[in-house]
């Protein structure tokens, strides 16, 4: 792909591009950096500097200022640890239960034979254009039925049929598993259950993956469904927690920044290091390479 | 594959159940139960009745639903013009073979996208506040003229939207214009650049109609997720229940939200989704009939 660069200066045009890209780098940082110098800063300092508060330290910025004092709050007369774990519970065994099923699935629709099965696929996958609100209130009236409001299990159930992943399973299945490896291991005596686990799913391993990181993030970021599943504070996660936050504590900048600070800290963590495998993923469907 | 009897018959339906059945109480199932309920009229938790198509009449009467059908619109139109413009841009940019650091790049763009709509409307809202916001901060320092107290959320409310959503996710659809230019064949550009065409004609009759597939399926997604817009306006606008003044942020599916879960009124809130759910369904057909003509 790469051809060799023809000169070995940089060209004039070059260097307009490098000059609009990191422009826009910097526009697009800019919010987080702002939100940190925020969350390190004491509440009337806030209202005293745009960034970081100025003074007489290095690059005349007043260092000795910063302050950790909004995180400490968050930690300790706030509940915002138990927020956090129940941000990793819920998006964890969500992810994982939900890559599950629809590598299951996505195998069964793809690698199997029966009536059917493509009035299936297609009425799983038109589901994806039904807007989420139409389907909140009819969901929990079921899930009160069944005994599942405001506890885990109401917010997992629904969270692990995601039709988007059934179809990115099956096409990944599709194009990578060959029928005859299938073939030979079922007439070696192997468990239909042990082909899935053994064979079928290393193929498709980086699907897996991708899938894995895809689902953590979205359940993490969710905000409506545990609003309205999980009404008792010390179950929900931090989306709903700091949404409450910023209603009781409005003016409250450098703590508010702080505690958005700490939720999306986990997912750009899990993003920076496995960024390869989340973008291949997201595209995969759509692009054919 | 042939059918080859090696497995029995229920072999696909014992990988397929969990999914189903999952799936079924909780996304087929409350599907029916909204489609029923959008021909009934709710009383009260226990009290229902069939009213036919009563619910749909009051739909074409609403003046909230058609003030949220014009703001969605409004949104949806912006989206189009000022999304995928910027995101086929910074992808076009960073597609270039000379680049260095195009990973680095890609990476700062897309960060905004694993942000969840809730912290992004907290972070929002306290970049666009009047004096001390990062918005109006910086754009007085850098022109003195700017008015520090410029006031975005209350008076420019779609502009606000716009500019929150693009930050979001101006990078997350940049990543599928990069995967698709980077299957353009340079054979083509490069023959294109010898016959004498500038890079505006090779970017027209070269490059477009290569991405052509996911500029459409992009522009798909574009516009279904639009129409779906609910979080960021809801969450931005939380004292007013996403309404914002003269309920300018008011979309469809923060009013379908409203009708349901603050006054109750399930049967109404149905009828609405049915609605927005049926123009999804039928620009999806389009986008298929175009694209088939397209392909022939």
């Amino acid at each position: 792909m790469n051809a060799p660069a023809p000169r070995r200066l940089i060209r004039p045009g070059t260097l307009i591009i490098y000059g609009v890209l990191g422009l826009f780098g910097v526009i697009t940082l800019l919010p987080f950096l702002w939100m940190l110098c925020a969350a390190l800063k004491t509440k009337e300092e806030f209202f005293a500097s745009q960034f970081l508060p100025h003074g007489h330290g290095l690059f005349g910025v007043a260092w000795d200022q910063l302050t950790l004092v909004q995180f400490k709050r968050l930690f300790t007369e706030l509940a915002l640890p138990r927020a956090l774990l129940n941000s990793i519970f819920l998006a964890s065994v969500g992810s994982v239960v939900a890559t599950l099923f629809c590598a299951m699935g996505g195998y069964g629709l793809s690698k199997f034979r029966f009536r059917g099965r493509e009035t299936l696929t297609f009425t799983i996958l038109g589901t994806v254009v039904l807007p989420v609100a139409l389907l909140l209130s009819p969901r929990f009236e079921t899930l009160f039925h069944l005994g599942l409001v405001n506890r885990y299990l109401g917010v997992f159930l629904p969270a692990f049929a995601p039709a988007f992943g059934l179809y990115l399973f099956r096409q990944a299945m599709l194009n990578s598993v060959p029928n005859d490896i299938l073939e030979s291991a079922r007439l070696d005596g192997c468990g239909e259950i042990r082909i899935f686990f053994q064979i079928v799913l290393p193929i498709v391993r980086p699907m897996v993956s991708a899938f894995l990181i895809i689902t953590f993030i979205g359940l993490w970021n969710d905000y409506i469904t545990p609003q309205i599943i999980l009404q008792s504070p010390e179950l929900q996660p931090l989306s709903v927690a700091i949404t409450n936050l910023k209603g009781l504590h409005t003016d409250d900048y450098g703590l508010i920044m702080a505690g958005t600070l700490v939720s999306i800290t986990p997912v750009m963590g899990l993003f920076f290091l496995l960024q390869r495998e989340f973008i291949s993923g997201l595209t995969s469907g759509a692009v054919k390479g | 594959m042939k059918n080859s009897r090696l497995h029995s018959s229920w072999t696909p339906w014992l990988f397929l159940a969990p999914f189903l059945l999952t799936f079924g109480a909780f996304i087929a199932w409350p599907a029916v139960r909204s489609l029923m309920l959008s021909f009934e009229q709710t009383f009260g938790p226990r009290t229902t009745a069939f009213v036919g198509l009563a619910n749909f009449r009051f739909l074409i009467h609403d003046p909230y639903f058609w003030t949220a059908v014009w703001n969605t619109l409004l949104f949806t139109i912006a989206a189009v013009l000022v999304q995928i413009p910027a995101a086929l841009g910074l992808a076009l940019l960073l597609n270039r073979s000379d680049l260095r650091g195009r990973r680095f790049f890609r990476l700062v763009f897309f960060a905004p996208s694993v942000v969840g709509l809730a912290f992004v409307a907290i972070i929002f809202s306290m970049l666009f506040e009047k004096r001390t916001g990062l918005i109006n901060g910086t754009l007085h320092s850098l022109f003195p003229a700017w008015d520090p107290d410029f006031p975005w959320l209350d008076q420019y409310v779609m502009p606000s939207l716009i500019l929150a959503q693009l930050w979001l996710s101006a990078g997350f659809y940049m990543v599928y214009f990069l995967a698709a230019l980077q299957t353009v064949p340079s054979e083509l550009l490069d023959a294109a650049n010898i016959d004498g065409a500038s890079a505006w004609q090779r970017f027209r009759h070269v490059t477009v109609p290569e991405i052509r597939p996911v500029l459409n399926l992009i522009t798909l997604l574009v516009v279904i997720g639009s129409f779906q817009f609910f979080e960021l306006p809801y969450l931005l606008y939380h004292e007013t229940y996403g309404n914002g003044p003269e309920n300018k942020a008011l979309s469809i599916v923060t009013y379908l939200y409203q009708t349901g879960f603050r006054s109750g009124d399930l049967g109404y809130a149905s009828a609405i989704g049915w609605v927005l759910t049926l123009v999804l369904v039928g620009l999806a057909l389009l986008q298929r009939q175009l694209t088939k003509r397209e392909e022939a």
